[in-house]
């Protein structure tokens, strides 16, 4: 590391900074999947997952530590082609992630997500989720931004993706990742 | 400890160019994620076509704000995926291309678009190709990319 009088030297990102955790899959007949056990040798959790759904599901959405009570809120931004449509969610039993998943119509086509779980595993605040996904299928399709809160201040040790009413296609494909600090 | 985040290619412009081509891309990463900070000749939209496709295969639907309203459109049945925002003064577009290596299914892809000048926005891509992406061509639809234009594609890898 160079340090310039002056200036406060900070060590350079090392190889392996953002590390690949774990990775699960669709398998056509389950709802959700599940990343368990997750350590907290990390700072920030990123989820990145291309999802279709078998039926006629219109989106996905998050739970942690297997909690469905009422303790999450989400906010969405969502442009549709046409318009841009924004709102809320309180007292929800998950963080609703709107637009983001396809139907089986739409053949070879998944949607595709990117979540950041930012200070995950601390125990002195409540959990906010950055989502950011979206679907296209030539004619109709969604771009979409959300934020997500879960009021607790558990570590987050488990995060449960589930499809909307039906399942994942085998082909959808979830990877988490951790950040160091 | 594998490398899991890597950067594959970069580029910086040393004089303006109408296109700038990734080519050559291993298929050994899960995800790849395209970062260009520069500017373009007027504000407008990066496009982008995969490997050597030009026909209709693409399609996009933006969410976009403009200082004064937020807004969305599309458009079907194109030649490129529009996607990012570049302008006169420096902007940065980040754009991710998840599985891009895998053959079963079409390629979507999302991106951030950052052109503090005019617009801000976000987009959702479609290339209907279960074909692995070796190539990445990247062009602007208001002209040429600029002088000092940095253009970055990383890997990212799962285990």
């Amino acid at each position: 590391m160079l340090l310039i009088p002056g200036i406060i030297g900070s060590a350079a990102p090392q190889v392996g900074d953002f590390e690949s955790i774990a990775t699960v899959s669709g398998t056509g007949s389950n709802s959700s999947v599940t990343f368990s056990g997750i350590s907290t040798d990390f700072q920030h959790l990123q989820i990145r997952w291309i999802s279709k759904s078998t039926n006629t599901g219109s989106f996905n959405w998050l739970t942690f530590n297997s909690d469905t009570a009422a303790n999450y809120a989400n906010h969405y931004l969502y442009g549709d082609g046409s318009s841009a449509i924004a709102g809320a969610d309180i007292n929800q039993s998950r963080i609703n992630l709107y637009g983001s998943s396809v139907t089986s119509s739409q053949a070879n086509t998944f949607a595709v997500h990117v979540i950041d779980i930012l200070d995950y595993d601390n125990t002195n605040k409540f959990k906010t989720v950055r989502a950011f996904g979206g679907q296209d299928q030539n004619g109709s399709g969604v771009i979409f931004f959300s934020s997500g809160l879960w009021r607790s201040t558990s570590a987050i040790n488990s995060i449960t993706i589930t499809a909307n009413s039906d399942n994942f296609n085998s082909n959808s494909r979830f990877y988490l990742y951790g950040i160091k600090g | 400890m594998p490398k899991t985040y890597e950067p594959i290619a970069t580029t910086t412009l040393g004089s303006a160019q109408a296109t700038v081509t990734f080519s050559s891309i291993p298929g050994t990463y899960t995800d790849l994620i395209l970062v260009i900070d520069g500017t373009v000749a007027a504000d407008g939209s990066f496009r982008l076509y995969f490997n050597t496709d030009t026909a209709s295969n693409y399609s996009w639907t933006q969410l976009y704000g403009s200082g004064a309203s937020a807004a969305s459109n599309r458009g079907s049945n194109d030649t490129r995926i529009s996607v990012g925002r570049g302008g006169t003064s420096q902007s940065n577009s980040i754009i991710q291309v998840q599985n891009y290596a895998n053959t079963t299914t079409n390629k979507t892809v999302i991106g951030r678009g950052n052109n503090s000048g005019a617009i801000v926005n976000a987009n959702v891509g479609l290339w209907r190709s279960t074909a692995a992406i070796s190539q990445i061509v990247i062009s602007n639809e208001s002209g040429n990319l600029q002088t000092g234009s940095v253009l970055t594609l990383y890997g990212i890898k799962a285990a």
